[in-house]
């Protein structure tokens, strides 16, 4: 049962889709413009103006927003967009890894891979209801306590909500077949119809997510609509805003990540509740598998959510700087603690997983160094960049910032931190994908030393530019490092896979891999992964949504509730810590619901003979 | 079942660390509250007062200093006074200004008409400036507030003030957005009422609203109805213990209706 090769293929695929879902926006986004689609949607909107059919956003007054049942509508409204937001972002994700991994299973004729994706689409299908009865409970949410707001949206979005409605019928219908069918449309052709449903599903589901983003950008980065508020008539300008092509990338990849470590914790429960050893050695496959994926996915995130911040800045200068230097400045150290948490978990997990291999013990003399760095780049991805202090250490310290430690606060340190972190972490990978193999050409020790180089000119390079940027340039540049910061992390992962590729061509393995020989305590890491995941995903909605500040839609549509204050990060943390709670017992929920469909009771006597 | 426990509780622990560190490993700082609308009495305020108005806007609705500070994020604007008329004369310059007082109104309103060196929106060669204009959308000053952040520009940069205090138009904006062609329904509610005339964002009845105007939770029992309708028609009148005067609007007796005054009156009275 060897995973490294089969699954790599699985990442490159991952990426390929991934990378082609983003060729697809922007295409989108060329397409928008120019075509004659385009065209005739502008021509309707200078109609519509022109007739007057549309209204200005309402200005409202608190007396606008009903009072029901003394329930704070805000927190009802967050909360349940944000458990629809975690189970709609699992049930996207499962289905595309699902597909790359039902295609490894029929390239490779390996059952097992085929099983594990059955397993993994059963794990969702509970979730995938819950994730629409949240969704009709966010719209009776939005209706009752937001009614204008909602009316403002739906006026501009008619179109496409009705589309949505229509498009979650076939997505339903999609899943079904696909997850209901399996069994059925298994060998030869009826595979090959099985796995296009698959591809249908996704599709949709995509879809269906780009439409959802359009109207949660709208409210961020308002298109299609006049400093009054009033509609156009061009539905495609509306959805396709500035920040709508930022948010779906990072979306999409996030999603990825998000799926892969929930169905990470079921592997992982599974693990721990399974009796015979056979059953351990397949949970521990499908909870490495998770891991792999949600770590693929979660290597290129950082990137994905650098480039949505620097679009929000690009949008607006006002709501970047109050995203990343203002009011919510702290939340990103809380965002450090749990990237940090992320990364020590995904790499603790794969240095638990090595034990796996006999041949793993040339390589646990490094990992001490590794975790080491992870700590050192946690550290100073969590400097603040300001503290609040009192008078007597504001003169002790000379200023508000360290001399050498402040700009440790500041972005080119944090990117520093974090493609170091990123390249450490594909170190581990390296180490666990050699971990069971002895190479075999001639120039073994050669081709380490040129990976030794590799990584220690890119280290140095990434180190260089963080130093440089972060001391001796002032603020304008200093963000100017993450562009090369950033490749350079890539050709470095790039060409030490590539190069590793072609070292343990051929090679020999040490033994068979001793699948299920894992520590307890290792499943626990995958339970932290993606409990910082959710978690994570909470606090971010809540900034996304945030720093839109007393705004329904920023500039337009001005929000005059009582709550349209913006709260505390304990608050805010309080809320999203509720949720995550109701969440996790909804998730343990649908993990035993898959597990009842498998347990058969004979009651003896009960039925006629 | 010990497994699951385990699981149950290791995911409760680690919730709880992350809402514990948010909320005593880092400063709770309060997001300042929604601007709100000023009310500006222009007729009586000094230059004086108006230039603290300008700098109030300036480092508060304006978000001014968001961006126009020590980090460099754009033009630190403490001589703007005196660099103002060389960029009249730059050849860059776009606008349509005559004098300092023109070129810092402009700047506010048409902030590309002249975009600092180095200052500009990437890609634009300085040509565009990312600053939004002050008196749209999501800042939203009036030409009298807009007036007033000049004049503070000009004092503050040590250049003469040449700004007047608008007279004929904070009359105009005090009108607001109310449409006086349609008259609107009456309401019967007090709470409604209350929340129309946002009441709350100064007063707290039962533990919730502002704290700038007296707490009304038992207002009826220290207080009876003459006392109240005078303390809604003039509010000067009688300033409690511990308050200032000038904070609550005086228009109230022409915003409301007859009924509607009668119908809060008993309202408050009532709170005992």
């Amino acid at each position: 049962m060897n995973g490294p090769r089969p699954i790599l293929k699985t990442g490159l695929a991952l990426t390929i889709l991934g990378l082609g879902l983003a060729v697809v926006a922007l295409v989108l986004t060329g397409f928008g413009q120019f075509s004659a689609f385009a065209a005739e949607h502008a021509g309707a909107a200078g109609e519509a103006a022109a007739a007057g059919l549309y209204g200005p956003a309402p200005k409202l007054t608190a007396a606008d927003y009903p009072a029901i049942a003394g329930v704070n509508g805000r927190i009802v409204v967050w909360i349940v967009a944000q458990l629809h937001l975690w189970f709609a972002a699992f049930v996207l994700a499962v289905p595309i890894f699902v597909f790359i991994i039902e295609v490894i299973g029929m390239r490779t004729r390996d059952k097992r891979y085929d099983d594990m994706a059955y397993e993994f689409i059963k794990v969702s299908i509970t979730a995938y209801s819950l994730t629409a009865v949240l969704g009709g409970f966010l719209v009776f949410a939005l209706i009752l306590f937001y009614p204008h707001l909602f009316t403002y949206l739906s006026t501009i979005f008619s179109e496409s909500m009705f589309y949505y409605a229509l498009l979650f019928f076939a997505e339903s219908a999609a899943l079904y077949i696909y997850y209901y069918g399996w069994h059925w449309l298994q060998g030869g052709f009826k595979k090959w119809v099985h796995l296009t449903l698959g591809l249908v599903l996704n599709a949709v589901g995509t879809t269906l997510m780009l439409l959802a983003n359009a109207w949660l950008t709208f409210m961020m980065s308002p298109a299609g609509v006049d400093a009054a508020g009033v509609f156009g008539g061009d539905a495609w300008a509306a959805i396709h805003n500035f920040l709508w092509n930022p948010i779906n990338i990072h979306r999409f990849v996030a999603n990825i990540a998000y799926g892969g470590s929930i169905v990470g914790a079921y592997a992982a429960f599974k693990f721990l509740t399974a009796t015979g050893r056979q059953e351990r050695a397949h949970y521990d496959w499908m909870g490495y598998n998770a891991n792999f994926i949600a770590i693929c996915a979660l290597l290129p995130l950082p990137f994905a959510g650098y480039y949505l911040a620097a679009e929000i800045y690009a949008y607006s200068q006002q709501m970047g700087i109050t995203l990343m230097g203002g009011i919510f400045a702290w939340l990103f150290i809380i965002q450090a603690v749990l990237i940090g948490t992320l990364f020590l978990s995904a790499n603790y997990y794969l240095w638990c997983g090595m034990g796996r291999s006999d041949g793993a013990k040339r390589y646990t003399k490094y990992i001490k160094y590794i975790a080491i760095v992870l700590v050192g780049a946690f550290l100073v991805w969590f400097t603040p960049h300001t503290l609040v202090l009192t008078n007597e250490e504001l003169k002790a310290l000379g200023g508000p910032h360290h001399k050498i430690l402040g700009p440790l606060g500041i972005m080119p340190a944090k990117n520093t931190a974090v493609n170091v972190m990123i390249i450490f972490t594909a170190i581990s990978f390296m180490f666990y994908r050699r971990a069971n193999k002895i190479a075999t050409v001639p120039w073994v020790k050669a081709g380490n030393a040129i990976q030794v180089a590799l990584y220690t000119a890119g280290i140095a390079n990434i180190v260089f530019l963080g130093i440089y940027h972060g001391y001796f340039t002032n603020t304008v540049y200093k963000v100017a490092a993450s562009i090369p910061q950033v490749l350079t992390t890539l050709v470095v992962i790039a060409g030490s896979i590539t190069l590793d590729s072609f070292i343990y061509r051929g090679s020999k393995e040490v033994g068979s891999l001793q699948w299920g020989r894992i520590p307890e305590r290792a499943q626990y890491a995958l339970f932290l992964l993606a409990v910082a995941f959710t978690w994570l995903m909470g606090l971010m909605g809540y900034i996304r949504s945030g720093i839109r500040q007393h705004w329904h839609v920023v500039d337009i549509m001005r929000d005059a509730s009582p709550d349209a204050f913006t709260p505390t990060l304990g608050y805010a943390a309080n809320v999203v810590s509720v949720a995550a709670i109701i969440f996790m017992a909804m998730v343990i929920f649908v993990f035993w619901i898959a597990q009842v469909s498998s347990n058969k009771t004979l009651p003896a006597g009960y039925w006629k003979e | 079942m010990r497994q699951f426990l385990t699981v149950v509780v290791f995911t409760l622990l680690t919730i709880g660390f992350f809402a514990g560190y948010s909320n005593f490993g880092i400063p709770q700082i309060e997001p300042a509250p929604p601007p709100k609308e000023e009310k500006l009495d222009l007729g009586s305020m000094t230059m004086d007062g108006f230039i603290a108005l300008g700098e109030r806007l300036f480092n508060g609705k304006g978000t001014c200093t968001l961006c126009h500070n020590a980090l460099g994020r754009a033009p630190e604007l403490a001589t703007v006074g005196e660099v103002a008329a060389g960029r009249l004369k730059d050849p860059r310059y776009e606008g349509e200004a005559g004098t300092v007082e023109e070129y810092l109104t402009e700047s506010l309103i048409d902030p590309s008409a002249f975009v600092v060196i180095g200052f500009g929106k990437k890609g634009t060669n300085d040509t565009e400036s990312p600053m939004p204009n002050v008196a749209s959308g999501g800042i939203g000053m009036s030409v009298a507030e807009v007036a007033a952040v000049v004049a503070y520009l000009q004092d503050s940069s040590g250049a003469e003030v040449t700004v007047e205090i608008p007279q004929d138009i904070g009359a105009q904006e005090d009108d607001g957005e109310e449409d006086e062609s349609e008259p609107r329904e009456a309401i019967g509610d007090p709470k409604e009422l209350m929340a129309l005339f946002t009441c709350d964002a100064c007063h707290m009845i039962g533990g919730e609203g502002g704290e700038v105007g007296p707490d009304l939770t038992q207002i009826g029992a220290s207080r009876d109805r003459d006392y109240l309708r005078r303390a809604i028609l003039d509010p000067n009148a009688d300033i409690a213990e511990g308050f200032e005067e000038d904070m609550m609007p005086e228009d109230m007796g022409e915003a409301m209706y007859v009924a509607e005054l009668e119908i809060l009156l008993d309202y408050l009275a009532g709170l005992k």
